[in-house]
């Protein structure tokens, strides 16, 4: 069977052969053929915009599940401070459940990353492209015969379309990545939301009530030892004057 | 002869190194007919790096046309049959 580098090749070639087969005047060829480039460029730089605002959404998320963690982790702590092991266990148990959904988030971070970058590279080789395309295109038009032009074209036609090949490959390997990542996001959201994992993230959980209530049961007791012991002292001070 | 590694650019490379080329080349079909990831990108990643080490990338406003296309070293075996099917991964040109 054929190498991977001989078919990559033909599948560029046929997705070239279909642009290239449109237009039969040499002029026209490479007008259109200009335009279609400026259209992919702006692709390129919408897909790289996509990109850029689903890391953010990430962020956002991984900053919530970040935050969660802490609370989380601090009021472990509090809880088996107030002999509450129970509350204590629950408390990590969560924060284990989230420190999960947070590795998970992370790789998918670096893979946007990576797309992110290669979609910027693949718009700047795509833009040298397209500008000496340009030039090239004027000097046939000004300088060639049509048979001759028609080589020209020809071969300035497939070096360009198979970066726009290339480039085309990139912004969809992207909009995948990104897709991938945007369904994790919604499910997080989605689970949070519905009460499934329940919710880690909102100001009041279950766990929040209850260790609010053993926080100011524990603050009432604090402060009734306080009161007794001044009450206490006051009433021994009392007892010492005569 | 000028090869593209895609998603990264083109390269120039000698002969030894093409044939080189086509030996990996070889291997990395076989990794990806018996499906085998692990391989086919080690094999994938071969390649990338046998041509961004020996050869000289072509300037981003050079036009001429590749002789042999490799794919990204990252892909996976879904994409890499979605890639060769002709009509998945790499999206039609806009005609």
């Amino acid at each position: 069977m054929a190498g991977l580098m001989s078919r990559a090749s033909l599948v560029v070639k046929s997705k070239l052969s279909k642009v290239l087969d449109r237009a039969e005047d040499p002029g026209e060829t490479l007008d259109y053929s200009y335009e279609k480039q400026l259209e992919l460029l702006q692709n390129v730089k919408r897909g790289i915009a996509d990109v850029v605002t689903a890391k953010k959404r990430l962020e956002l998320q991984e900053a919530k599940l970040q935050q969660s963690i802490v609370k989380l982790e601090t009021q472990a702590r509090q809880a088996l401070g107030e002999g509450r092991e129970d509350l204590a266990r629950q408390a990590l148990e969560r924060k284990s459940g989230l420190q999960q959904q947070l590795q998970a988030l992370d790789g998918q971070s670096d893979q946007l990353q990576a797309q992110q970058e290669k979609l910027i590279a693949s718009e700047k080789t795509l833009s040298a492209k397209v500008e000496a395309f340009r030039s090239q295109k004027e000097t046939i038009k000004a300088q060639y015969s049509a048979a001759e032009a028609q080589v020209r074209i020809g071969e300035a036609a497939t070096g360009i379309g198979e970066q726009m090949a290339d480039t085309g490959l990139a912004i969809q390997r992207a909009k995948d990545k990104t897709e991938q990542m945007q369904a994790r996001a919604s499910a997080i959201d989605e689970l949070t939301e519905s009460g499934a994992l329940e919710d880690f993230t909102s100001d009041q959980t279950e766990l929040d009530r209850e260790l609010g209530a053993t926080a100011s049961k524990s603050q009432v007791d604090d402060e009734l030892a306080q009161l007794k012991s001044e009450v206490g002292s006051g009433e021994q001070q009392k007892e010492l004057q005569p | 002869m000028i090869v593209r590694v895609l998603g990264e650019g083109q390269f120039e490379v000698d002969e030894e190194v093409a044939k080189g080329l086509n030996d990996l080349d070889e291997q990395a079909g076989r990794a990806l007919e018996a499906g085998d990831q692990e391989q086919f990108s080690e094999l994938l990643g071969r390649m990338a790096e046998a041509v961004r080490t020996n050869g000289s990338r072509l300037p981003d406003e050079d036009l001429s046309p590749s002789e042999g296309i490799i794919p990204p070293d990252d892909l996976t075996l879904d994409e890499a049959r979605q890639l060769f099917e002709g009509d998945g991964l790499i999206p039609d040109l806009p005609t």
